[in-house]
């Protein structure tokens, strides 16, 4: 008890343990209806879409910690897509990860000149850049893409992968030209009750990983630490608090913001080159697809904590790779939501806050009901998940957020 | 001082608008193109009665769309949701219209209401939410623009599908002729002695111009619009002086929406008279972009609805001679945008730093003259 209290990976990985077994167990109540909720594939495929929004929601946390607001994401994200892709096609897939996250911080440049340096509103200068960034993508494909074999103004030629990997003896991969035998893999194909479910979470997680996945996986440790373990991290945090009072302090709060803001579109860039490079392997005009304001849905979500925001864009990502796989799995995931909202109105009555209970116990009801007379859900909801999920947090658990304090505001050195 | 003023108002504009062209003409100067080729074919083509007819049929929704982002606007309320509202009542709105038969005059203020109220109720959620939960309004329209868009789908290909339809293009039952909006050719025929070679001017351009004029008195003339400018300036002193916020917030919310129903209008009641695919989305972004070019003003935004949709409908020209893509236009537009809220910022800065100097030497006038004196 005492080593769980103390370690905080240790319960993060037991809270992931409950997530699978509760998926399992729902698993095993809609056989053979549903075969894809826990799946190596669908482990995967929730692991390659949560990627670019986990990206764009690191992105939003760097800016907003700063102060920041920066609905910009989206365009900063289609940048990285089409400067991704062009790297991708004329330099290799490496040098298009790394020219999209050139292109996406180029974008949070231009938010940073504007919100920064002339004091513009930042939600006017964030759709500025959302109305700028896909009309250049749009220009610049018709240049560049066009005369080539599989190009056009809408989409680029096909590019290669970064390439992928699966992680020695877990999921068989190699190890000094040795092929490891494949343990996940094989307890997965058990059929045995649980075990084999974690088996193919893991399994899934782990093998064909894509170095590009890893990469911005590890970016949620390096956020964490560059905030809150290094003097540069409390400065940025500290822009985003109270500018003045930091500026009295001698921290330079220009330089904070505009180097965190670059930042955050470096972050969107390289979500958007990861989509075009990882996800499809081509630039396509529109594959964004609201994913940047995805990610600062999993800034609120996340309370603005890069592990929070992780959580939410694995959240999003499985129900992405859910509408995409198996349908019907949607369809038991409300049984799931209509158990946990009645739950929820459970704990707001404990609590005393009979409105709220109220409330989710009679959505709770909704959804079950839903669940009860129809086969299939709609393949128009799966998609607005994040969406919807974002304004109930919103609406239930504003008082459990906290945004940076001076957040959104605009900063002139020297005025209060 | 006046005039000072105006030339400052004036110059941001203009000066936002040459930064534009210049930058654009960079770009396509750096792919190998004349930028004065392009622009100067742009001009000869863009001043036919073909493409002014365009024009205002391009400007009249961005108009509708602009209004609606500025209601907001004015009161530092940011409707980025205009988007899903106005394609979600476009929808409702031709179906309904579609649903009834009614005489003439009354079937078309029917299909208007529906969209309105549509419009007005879906931004009404974001605007309760923010006064009941405190929930961001940028945050919750963002959110609601995926609802209502997935909403569009799920109604249209589940409820709302004309039957009798056997081609794969999803769209609604058409809307009778006593539904439909007439145009204005022979008014533009009586006026130019020219025919407009098969385009019509959409009639829906005069309820553009008259909810311009209406959101001029009203925001001028009219008690409730005075709350919402003075709530915008100085929330605190508008509320001191008895306006509520989460009144004026909801009513904002509600008013934005209202006329962002009507955007659709144009096209669903002047020319496609249904809902379908092929509908055109994007005015409710696009819509930000005049209101900010247009400061949030009726005339501005007039003016620069007319510029965007003027760039539009001559832009296609430079993909038929071939001088430069047609692209090129987008990237002009978005560069305006930008340099034109940075423009804004820069003159207002003038601005409030000259007026202060301004008043310090007024109150140091008389000062120095009674210093004289006893000197």
């Amino acid at each position: 008890m005492e080593l769980l209290r103390s370690s905080t990976v240790l319960r993060w990985m037991l809270a992931a343990l409950g997530v699978v077994v509760v998926l399992s167990v729902l698993q095993e109540l809609a056989r053979p209806e549903t075969i894809d909720l826990v799946s190596v594939g669908t482990a995967e495929s929730t692991l390659r879409r949560a990627v670019p929004i986990l990206l764009a929601g690191l992105g939003g946390i760097w800016a907003e910690r700063a102060g920041v607001v920066n609905i910009g994401l989206e365009g900063m994200m289609v940048l990285g897509t089409w400067f991704g892709a062009w790297g991708a096609l004329e330099f290799g897939p490496w040098w298009g990860i790394a020219i999209g996250i050139a292109g996406g911080a180029a974008g949070g440049l231009l938010h940073a000149v504007a919100t920064v340096g002339f004091g513009v509103d930042h939600i006017v200068s964030g759709v500025a850049v959302n109305i700028v960034a896909p009309a250049l993508a749009r220009f610049l494909s018709g240049e560049v893409f066009s005369g080539r074999s599989g190009g056009g103004i809408t989409q680029s030629p096909r590019v290669d992968s970064v390439g992928h990997f699966d992680l020695p003896f877990l999921s068989g991969g190699e190890l000094l030209g040795w092929r490891t035998p494949d343990m996940l893999g094989w307890t997965a194909d058990q059929n045995w009750l649980l075990a084999s479910d974690i088996a193919a979470v893991l399994s899934g997680i782990t093998s064909s990983l894509s170095w590009a996945t890893l990469l911005a996986l590890s970016l949620v440790p390096v956020s964490v630490f560059i905030l809150w373990r290094t003097p540069f991290g409390l400065q940025i945090r500290a822009s985003g608090e109270h500018p003045v009072a930091a500026d009295s302090l001698g921290v330079s709060v220009y330089r904070m913001k505009f180097t965190a803001v670059v930042v955050s579109g470096a972050l969107a860039g390289f979500g958007g080159a990861f989509i075009a490079i990882e996800q499809t392997g081509v630039y396509r005009e529109g594959q964004v697809q609201g994913r940047g304001f995805i990610g600062l849905a999993t800034v609120i979500f996340g309370n603005w904590q890069p592990v929070g925001a992780f959580l939410g864009s694995l959240l999003f990502g499985f129900a992405d790779a859910l509408q995409l796989r198996d349908r019907t799995a949607v369809h038991a995931l409300l049984l799931l939501a209509g158990v946990a909202l009645a739950g929820l109105a459970l704990r707001a009555l404990l609590k005393r806050r009979h409105g709220s209970a109220v409330l989710l116990a009679s959505s709770s009801a909704a959804v079950l009901w839903w669940y009860a007379v129809t086969d299939e859900v709609a393949g128009e909801l799966p998609p607005i998940t994040p969406h919807v999920v974002t304004l109930l947090v919103l609406v239930f658990a504003t008082s459990r957020l906290r945004m940076p304090a001076a957040n959104g505001l605009r900063y002139r050195r020297g005025q209060e | 001082m006046s005039v000072r003023r105006f030339a400052l108002a004036l110059a941001a504009p203009v000066c936002a608008f040459t930064f534009s062209i210049g930058v654009s003409s960079l770009v396509l100067m750096a792919f190998g193109t004349n930028p004065i080729d392009a622009w100067s074919e742009m001009l000869s083509y863009g001043t036919r009665l073909e493409t002014f007819v365009e024009t205002g049929n391009r400007a009249t929704p961005l108009y509708l769309a602009g209004i609606a982002v500025a209601i907001g606007f004015r009161m530092n309320l940011f409707n980025i949701g205009v988007e899903g509202q106005y394609v979600l009542a476009a929808l409702l709105a031709a179906s309904a219209g579609a649903a009834v038969d009614l005489p003439p005059v009354l079937h078309v203020a029917l299909i208007i209401a529906v969209a309105m109220t549509v419009g007005s109720a879906f931004a009404g959620v974001a605007g309760y939410l923010k006064v009941s939960r405190g929930v961001h309004e940028v945050i919750s329209t963002i959110m609601l623009n995926a609802v209502a868009l997935a909403a569009v789908g799920f109604l249209l290909r589940n409820w709302l599908l004309d039957e009798s339809d056997t081609t794969l293009n999803m769209m609604t039952p058409e809307i009778p002729a006593s539904g439909q909006f007439p145009h204005l050719n022979s008014l533009v025929e009586t006026f130019t002695r020219e025919i407009t070679r098969g385009r019509e001017l959409w009639g829906f351009l005069l309820v553009a111009v008259f909810v311009g004029v209406l959101f001029h008195v009203f925001l001028n003339r009219t008690r409730v619009g005075f709350d919402l400018r003075a709530t915008g300036l100085n929330p605190f002193a508008a509320e001191a002086s008895g306006a509520d916020p989460s009144t004026n917030i909801v009513r904002a919310m509600l008013l934005s929406g209202a006329v962002a129903g009507l955007i659709g209008l144009p096209e669903v009641l002047g020319d496609a008279h249904k809902y379908d695919l092929g509908f055109a989305r994007g005015l409710g972004f696009t819509g930000i972009a005049v209101a900010l070019v247009g400061r949030n003003h009726p005339g501005g935004i007039a003016i620069a609805a007319l510029l965007f949709g003027w760039l539009d409908s001559s832009a296609p020209i430079l993909d038929v001679v071939g001088d430069a893509p047609r692209e090129i236009v987008s990237i002009l537009q978005g560069v305006v945008v930008l340099s034109a809220v940075v423009a804004y910022e820069v003159v207002n800065r003038i601005r409030r730093v000259s007026e202060a100097r301004d008043a310090a030497v007024a109150v140091r006038l008389p000062l120095e003259t009674s210093t004289g004196n006893t000197a």
